[in-house]
């Protein structure tokens, strides 16, 4: 009877779990590589969709950066486990459109869901990373930012310049710096991510090709041309600037940002998202103006692209679970959401109306900074050369980037056989990546 | 009459040695049964399509290259991590045996960078040589020397060296310090009554005594240097500038986990697990057998 008596409890206990999470809201995982203050603010997004609608929850985890975010993600589609949405960066993207099998396409997504939805409504330079050449989004565009110029204005006045007109162009960065370094600064500028800015970016900015077949939009067949007469005039000039200290190299990735918070050089080139660290950090006032240009180049200045990472939704999942996050890509692109989000992060709004909203609040008159992004972004219609770039392998192709740019800047090849170097390896990369997925 | 204990279960003994036999199979030969397997394939990232390509991608590795330098710069950072490490630590513990006072705290002291995670001790000497706000830049460029490790290759080398080595001097100083407590104090009293001086007491009577501990800590060593030192590298340069410290386990890890070319990185693992593999023989096979007196 005693047993009896136990397995009845066991079995209720058993039917009630049941039906509780029968009744319970749907969970829809993202897995995203934010962590500190960017990692609350996901959470808050995640929390404030969760209050808007009682059918599904987003449960936001930070799985690292976005190396260890994209790997956790193969892994776990590997082992048939998947999370609903992956946030991946933008020269991941290559790859995730490769593996058709493992994603959903966004416009499919959010089509089965018959929710509204207008691709129009995004800004065509953040998109076009992530669409395909007739103009359907593969993924949700997240974060995403374009280089700036950061400049000490501090220095600036010290050295007499005039911080209401930064330079221009590199023959003013060039003077200018040279007056900073008179005036006691230890080296005019430097960098960070220096492939992204002074390869990649350079070559939209100036309108001139990274790779042929429109940077790979038009074909995996493409190749890469970044080794022109521009490019190689841009980095040898770099490399000889380093003698006068106008220019020094800061290290991979932002590791030159202390460079510039610690008042070693007085301009610097770095993402529009390092706002909101540079004005926590910095003890000076600093302000941000756009990329210089070479002036004796015709196609200057045209249009900077993006960086950033885009949520890609992974295949494997329920129609309803899809629903669940279609639901949750519109509450993201609400122009409030996407509002609050630029001006916290100083990453870009990825919908016009949510610019417009940032704008008519009067965000820019006082945070003149935050709008020079998307001033350069949208400065002219993006051209074949300005609209992204599309590469297989292209994580490896930076690494092999910045190999070259080292041996350049130490001496041991000028930028004429160092970026001729990264093209060749570049270009191998690519025809591998073109067998792998004929 | 004698007294003798059998065990008469027929199941007992697997099930006690069960749990170490699951480990070894799950931690140890699963995983390099499947390094092996994925050695062979050339695959996508997502493991939707994998084709069998034979010894290609170890044929693709020693045409690299990248991967020959690599090779190269695991055996200057190896050898140089085993050498810095075992004579500081030997110098530290002939010191340190004849210290009479206080010998407890500098053991203590000496013994005690190895309880550092091999990353916090990296960052640290990051941060004593970061070129913008290091400390022991700052004096170099005072002394007229410019620090610039995330360019010249040659300083990041010696970085991951002294990075990688001053962990692993605490180790070899236990070993040391046992090896020499371990000789009777009479042989160094005759040599020195026959008038021997003390460089030539150490060099022809204690050195040869601590010969084993040597070459077992060579082969240690020379292990962690290949195998450990990921972290260091991992968090002081990546691997640049210019491939300068690429070794051989951390392009594993960037040609696996970065890049995703899982073949290429299965291929070359199993390069290091044939490496660890013959070290170990030598170990036991030679070393242990030819170092006696």
């Amino acid at each position: 009877m005693k047993t009896f008596r136990l397995l009845l409890f066991v079995a209720v206990f058993i039917l009630g779990v049941a039906i509780t999470s029968a009744q319970a809201v749907m969970d829809i995982q993202w897995w995203h590589a934010h962590g500190g203050g960017l990692g609350e603010k996901v959470n808050a997004i995640a929390a404030g969709f969760n209050k808007s609608q009682s059918m599904y929850k987003v449960v936001a985890t930070y799985k690292g950066n976005y190396h260890d975010t994209m790997t956790a993600g193969i892994a776990a589609f590997r082992s048939k486990n998947p999370p609903h949405i992956l946030q991946v960066f933008e020269v991941g993207t290559a790859t995730m459109m490769a593996a058709k099998a493992a994603i959903k396409p966004v416009y499919e997504v959010m089509g089965e869901s018959g929710l509204p939805f207008d691709p129009k409504a995004y800004l065509p330079t953040v998109t076009g990373y992530y669409t395909t050449p007739d103009g359907r989004m593969l993924s949700m565009p997240f974060n995403s930012s374009t280089p700036v110029l950061y400049y000490n204005v501090e220095a600036f006045r010290k050295a007499g310049l005039d911080p209401n007109k930064p330079p221009k162009t590199w023959p003013e960065v060039a003077e200018y710096c040279r007056k900073l370094v008179k005036s006691g600064y230890p080296a005019g500028f430097s960098t960070s991510w220096i492939s992204w800015i002074h390869i990649e970016n350079f070559s939209a900015w100036h309108n001139v090709p990274i790779g042929t077949k429109a940077n790979g939009f038009g074909g995996l067949d493409t190749e890469f041309t970044y080794n022109s007469p521009l490019h190689v005039k841009h980095i040898q000039q770099l490399a000889d600037w380093q003698k006068e200290k106008i220019f020094i190299y800061g290290g991979r990735r932002n590791l030159g940002n202390a460079k510039f918070y610690s008042g070693e050089v007085a301009m610097y080139t770095e993402s529009s998202a390092g706002y909101a660290g540079c004005k926590k950090t910095c003890k000076f006032p600093f302000r941000t103006s756009m990329l210089p240009y070479w002036p004796d180049a015709p196609g200057a200045p045209q249009n900077t692209i993006i960086g950033g990472a885009s949520l890609w939704v992974m295949a494997g999942h329920s129609p309803e679970e899809y629903r669940g996050v279609a639901t949750f890509f519109s509450y993201l692109s609400s122009p409030a959401v996407q509002a609050d989000w630029h001006q916290f992060t100083g990453y870009l709004p990825i919908t016009t109306d949510a610019y417009h909203l940032t704008k008519g609040q009067g965000f820019y008159e006082k945070n003149p900074g935050m709008e020079t992004a998307l001033k350069q972004m949208t400065l002219n219609k993006p051209t074949e050369n300005s609209k992204g770039l599309r590469f297989g392998n292209f994580v490896q192709v930076r690494d092999i980037n910045y190999n070259e740019l080292e041996a350049i800047f130490v001496g041991k090849k000028n930028a004429k056989k160092g970026l001729g170097d990264a093209v060749a390896a570049g270009n191998k990369l690519l025809r591998k990546f073109e067998r792998a997925n004929r | 009459m004698e007294k003798r204990v059998v065990f008469n279960n027929k199941v007992l003994p697997y099930l006690l040695v069960a749990p170490q036999i699951i480990i070894t199979l799950v931690f140890f030969i699963w995983p390099a049964s499947q390094a092996l397997y994925q050695s062979v394939l050339q695959e996508d990232p997502f493991g939707l399509s994998s084709t069998f390509v034979g010894l290609a991608n170890f044929f693709d590795i020693f045409t690299d290259d990248v991967y020959l330098r690599s090779i190269q710069v695991t055996t200057i950072f190896s050898f140089s991590v085993a050498a810095i490490a075992m004579s500081t630590a030997l110098l530290l513990a002939v010191m340190a045996d004849r210290v009479i006072r206080a010998a407890t705290t500098y053991k203590t002291l000496i013994i005690w960078p190895y309880a550092v995670a091999p990353v916090a001790a990296a960052v640290l000497w990051y941060f004593l040589f970061s070129p913008t706000v290091g400390i022991v830049a700052f004096y170099l460029k005072i002394l007229g020397y410019e620090w610039n490790h995330t360019l010249k290759g040659g300083q990041a080398l010696f970085l991951v060296i002294i990075a990688a080595a001053w962990r692993e001097i605490s180790y070899n100083f236990l070993f040391f310090l046992a090896g020499l407590q371990a000789i009777p104090r009479s042989f160094i009293e005759a040599a020195a009554i026959d008038g021997a001086s003390p460089g030539k007491r150490f060099w022809t009577v204690v050195f040869p005594l601590l010969s084993p501990t040597v070459f077992f800590l060579i082969v240690v060593n020379i292990v962690y240097a290949f195998f450990d030192t990921f972290g260091v590298i991992h968090a002081i340069t990546e691997g640049g500038p210019n491939e300068a410290t690429n070794i051989l386990v951390f392009k594993v890890y960037h040609d696996g986990f970065l890049s995703l070319e899982l073949g290429s990185s299965a291929a070359q693992s199993v390069i290091l697990m044939i490496i660890v593999i013959s070290l170990t023989v030598i170990q036991f096979r030679y070393i242990e057998r030819r170092v006696h007196y």
